[in-house]
């Protein structure tokens, strides 16, 4: 019994280190959950939305972040024939004085 | 050659009612006097602004939508630059969809005032719900 295991570690041993030369694989007991992330997708399009309005300020809050800046594509999924209209709306609306150029703690 | 057009100025709030009234009739007179086709008006009325505009902290907004001549344009930004009372403008030439949408605003609006509209958004809005999730 104590034979057969002896015998057969080493030769596993040599296998796995063999493969890579050094054995540094990490093994987890449970398989490690890998963030899936959501797919992303464009409001916009998806709402058949073709127009935003400049003087909604209360909807064009959520394409920007605290500080009043507007947020990237690749945050808020839009496409970018509608990123162009997000970011010209936020722009028409700050000059109206609709939206703030600056400000911290907007939401 | 006519285009759509949308325009929303800001005046002070130093002014008195009147004073206000005077100022708006003086800009639709200006728009149906060179070429323009008046198609909409709205009036916000008194607002806070985001940001403080030559020290004030609020202005009287009003928005009109008109159909004009492309070189009128010019003037009128010209006269809203000259009138002191004016602290802000912007004209913006209208497509297809931001015509489209500000006539269902519009209507929007029409049906919130008769009071019918309580019970026309709800139907709406389930509807566009509706749609949504088989997508998701």
């Amino acid at each position: 019994m104590s034979e057969t295991t002896a015998t057969a570690a080493p030769a596993a041993a040599p296998a796995t280190g063999g493969g890579g030369g050094l054995n540094n694989e990490i093994r987890y007991l449970t398989p490690i959950s890998i963030e899936t992330t959501k797919e992303k997708y464009c409001r916009f399009k998806k709402m058949g939305i073709t127009y935003i309005d400049y003087k909604d300020a209360d909807f064009l809050l959520r394409f920007v972040n605290e500080q009043g800046k507007i947020l990237p594509r690749r945050l808020t999924g839009t496409s970018l024939k509608f990123q162009k209209k997000v970011s010209q709306a936020v722009k028409r609306s700050r000059h109206l004085a609709l939206m703030p150029y600056v400000a911290d703690m907007m939401k | 050659m006519t285009n759509r057009y949308e325009t929303v100025f800001i005046l002070t709030p130093v002014l008195s009612e009147d004073q206000t009234k005077e100022a708006v009739t003086k800009f639709k007179d200006l728009l149906k006097k060179g070429s323009g086709k008046i198609r909409h008006e709205e009036s916000w009325g008194m607002r806070k602004l985001a940001y403080p505009i030559q020290k004030k902290s609020s202005g009287f907004y009003h928005l009109i939508e008109f159909e004009s001549d492309p070189a009128f344009i010019d003037k009128l930004e010209t006269e809203y630059r000259r009138d002191e009372r004016i602290i802000r403008f912007l004209t913006v030439a209208m497509d297809k969809h931001h015509v489209s949408f500000a006539e269902r605003r519009r209507d929007r609006k029409a049906a919130t005032a008769d009071g019918e509209a309580p019970a026309a958004k709800p139907a709406r809005a389930p509807r566009k719900k509706k749609e949504e999730t088989p997508n998701a």
